[in-house]
């Protein structure tokens, strides 16, 4: 038997291949069940036992972005037959359209808010680790702990001095002062990380472009971040996920204006009890630009998430 | 193309010493290679010329302007860099169009095109122009970096040990090829190197370095037969000079303490008996290993001898040079 560093054995592949495999049902399992439970009928999602096999039916999706009324007869013959196959639906529970409900509003907030304060984050976070790798800051290791140690506790920790200042400062419930809370909190963890990856990249190359007639910010442009764009991709996924599921500040910050997904999805109640089907329609919907943002992104993450073990 | 001058520069780093009253002078069109052992401060020389470091005091002068406080930019060097500096996200053509991009340059299209060409042949990387930088060779590495500098037309190349990782073969070709673009383009080079073959025959002046100071600049064969000092004699040569006490010949001038022989500087025939110890055979030439008063020797001979191991023969010195006990040579 020859023993390579980098070639597994074929017994090694098969076991790594089964653990992976397994782990991945485990972690999808969840992930299935709501999106399954996102085209059951209300009945059908809390029967008990549950079911697996189901008659797929639009009607959570319809409930999430309506708002229905029960109506009597009378309405029902004065409106004719249903025009549109949401109409439908609706009428089948006696039920009809009175507008649309607030969810597409909430979620385009969390698009907003996520993706803002990712960005900031990001560029403020590397142009602030660029600082930090290349110049000589005065106390710099003190400086750069001291960014960390804004994250050494739950945020929530500080959310009462914060709900005072937002109040004070006219930020609460607003898309601004959600973009600069979640960008304060995301910012050590993009400092620290993408410090991290500029640090890896060998002071020679800007220099070499320095000397070949760059200025330092084409140098930083053309040279740095071009080889740092796997380890920023890689933070602006994780600072998309941090802002996109935050619960907490959101639930206390946010009511009628800037309220972001999160809060919004558990306050969906349909008629006599919990609508999970609308729910489970919320929850896809929810995961689905993360989703794609990180597949979009993948082929950086992939190198980016070893931080430089791999990276070519 | 430019002279360049260094007016007693000093540099020192935390605790290091750089560069110590280094001054020297590059005029237009020469090549000038810097020796030294590692540490000697080869590499912030360069560094210094090209505005990586600034020096804590002493001047640059390049084309008759002190450029201390000018940005690299502004200086107009290219610099081969000792290892590092090829851009890994682009391709080996990428890499070397990258300076004539440089909004100083602004290169056109066509031009940029035949240059690199032109350049890739001359380092035998045409077939690799495709080629991400990553998927290279440490010796086509350095050919392209070489190549990045190659394309400009600077007032000085600075190279830190371009060829130190190819092949004897693709070094000695290289070396050549450099000479001949050197005497085409009239270019100025400050060139780097360990190797004293290279130093040898493609500078015009060598500069020797140790711990920081200059410790003599002159044409290599100036340096060859006319050493400062100790030091100076053992970077150049191979074999070695010997480097014996005066004691074991006489006549040495007064205030000296050693005697230092280059292995042609010993007649074989007459003078103090020693026993040959080794002989190796180098077709061109025969070394011979002798052991005289309890000291080694390397000497030469021509390939028909008949001096074997074991035998004892006499050796004089011819054309010796003395030094004084702290290495210094005395005339
Ligand atoms: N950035 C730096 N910080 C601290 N010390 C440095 C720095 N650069 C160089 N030095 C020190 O300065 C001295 C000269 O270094 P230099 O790189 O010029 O050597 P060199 O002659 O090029 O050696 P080599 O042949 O190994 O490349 C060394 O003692 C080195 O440790
Ligand atoms: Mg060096």
């Amino acid at each position: 038997m020859s023993f390579s560093v980098n070639e597994p054995s074929n017994r090694q592949k098969w076991g790594a291949g089964i653990l992976v495999i397994s782990y991945a049902i485990i972690t999808l399992l969840p992930l299935l069940w709501i999106i399954a439970t996102g085209f059951k009928s209300p009945a059908d999602s809390i029967s008990y036992p549950p079911k697996v096999l189901f008659e797929p039916s639009l009607e959570g999706y319809v409930n999430l972005f309506t708002t229905q009324t029960r109506a009597s007869e009378e309405t029902f013959e004065a409106l004719g037959d249903p025009t549109t196959w949401y109409d439908e639906i609706v009428r089948k529970k006696g039920m009809v359209i009175v507008g649309p409900s607030r969810f597409s509003e909430r979620f385009l907030n969390s698009v907003i808010i996520g993706f803002g304060s990712t960005f900031f984050a990001i560029v403020l976070g590397t142009a602030a680790a660029y600082a930090f790798s290349r110049f000589r800051v005065p106390l710099k290791d003190d400086l750069l702990f001291f960014i960390l140690s804004t994250r050494m506790m739950p945020p929530i920790a500080v959310a009462i001095p914060i709900f005072l200042m937002f109040r004070q400062l006219g930020l609460s419930d607003t898309h601004a002062g959600m973009i600069l809370l979640y960008t304060g909190v995301n910012l050590s963890l993009a400092v620290w990380l993408i410090n991290g990856f500029i640090d890896e990249i060998p002071i020679e190359y800007e220099e070499a472009a320095l000397i070949d007639g760059y200025t330092r910010f084409q140098a930083f442009y053309k040279v740095v971040l071009p080889q740092a764009a796997t380890g920023i991709a890689s933070t602006a996924i994780f600072c998309l996920i941090f802002a996109w599921n935050e619960y907490a500040f959101a639930v206390l910050l946010t009511s009628g204006n800037a309220q972001t997904a999160p809060p919004f999805i558990p306050t969906i109640i349909g008629v006599g009890g919990f609508d999970w089907p609308a729910m489970a329609a919320g929850a896809t919907i929810f995961l689905l630009p993360v989703m794609v943002f990180t597949i979009l992104l993948r082929k950086h993450l992939l190198s980016g998430i070893t931080f430089g073990a791999v990276r070519k | 193309m430019a002279d360049v001058e260094l007016r007693n520069i000093t540099k020192s780093f935390d605790k290091d010493i750089g560069l110590e009253k280094v001054s020297l002078k590059i005029n237009d069109g020469e090549f000038v290679v810097l020796l030294g052992p590692t540490g000697a401060g080869k590499t912030t020389t360069l560094r210094l010329i090209a505005g990586l470091e600034k020096p804590d005091s002493g001047e640059i002068w390049i084309d008759g302007r002190n450029v201390v406080n000018d940005s690299p930019a502004q200086r107009d060097v290219a610099m081969v860099f000792q290892q590092y500096s090829l851009y890994p996200h682009l391709t080996v053509r990428e890499n070397l169009e990258f300076p004539l991009k440089s909004p100083i340059l602004k290169t056109p299209v066509d031009v940029m095109k035949r240059k690199v060409n032109d350049v890739a042949e001359v380092l035998r990387i045409s077939h690799k122009l495709d080629n991400k930088a990553t998927e290279l060779s440490g010796g086509e590495m350095q050919r392209v970096s070489m190549g990045r500098a190659l394309v400009r037309n600077p007032r000085i190349y600075l190279m830190d040990e371009p060829l130190s990782s190819l092949d004897a073969k693709l070094r000695s070709e290289l070396r050549i090829e450099l000479k001949r673009i050197q005497a085409e383009l009239g270019a100025t080079i400050l060139y780097v190197t360990h190797d004293q073959i290279e130093a040898m025959t493609m500078a015009t002046q060598i500069g020797v370095l140790n711990n920081g100071r200059l410790e003599q600049f002159g044409p290599p064969r100036e340096i060859y037969e006319n050493p400062s000092s100790q030091y100076v004699a053992t970077r150049l040569g191979s074999p070695r000079i010997n480097t014996l006490p005066v004691s074991i010949f006489g006549g040495a001038p007064a205030g000296s303490a050693l005697i230092g022989l280059r292995p042609e500087h010993i007649h074989i025939g007459s003078g103090q008996d020693c026993q040959v110890t080794r002989i190796e055979h180098l077709g061109d030439q025969i070394r011979l290993h002798l052991r005289l008063a309890g000291h080694n020797i390397i000497t030469l001979t021509d390939t028909h001898t008949s001096i074997k191991v074991g035998d004892v023969i006499a050796i004089q010195p011819n054309n010796p040079i003395f030094f004084d006990a702290n290495g210094s040579r005395v005339v």
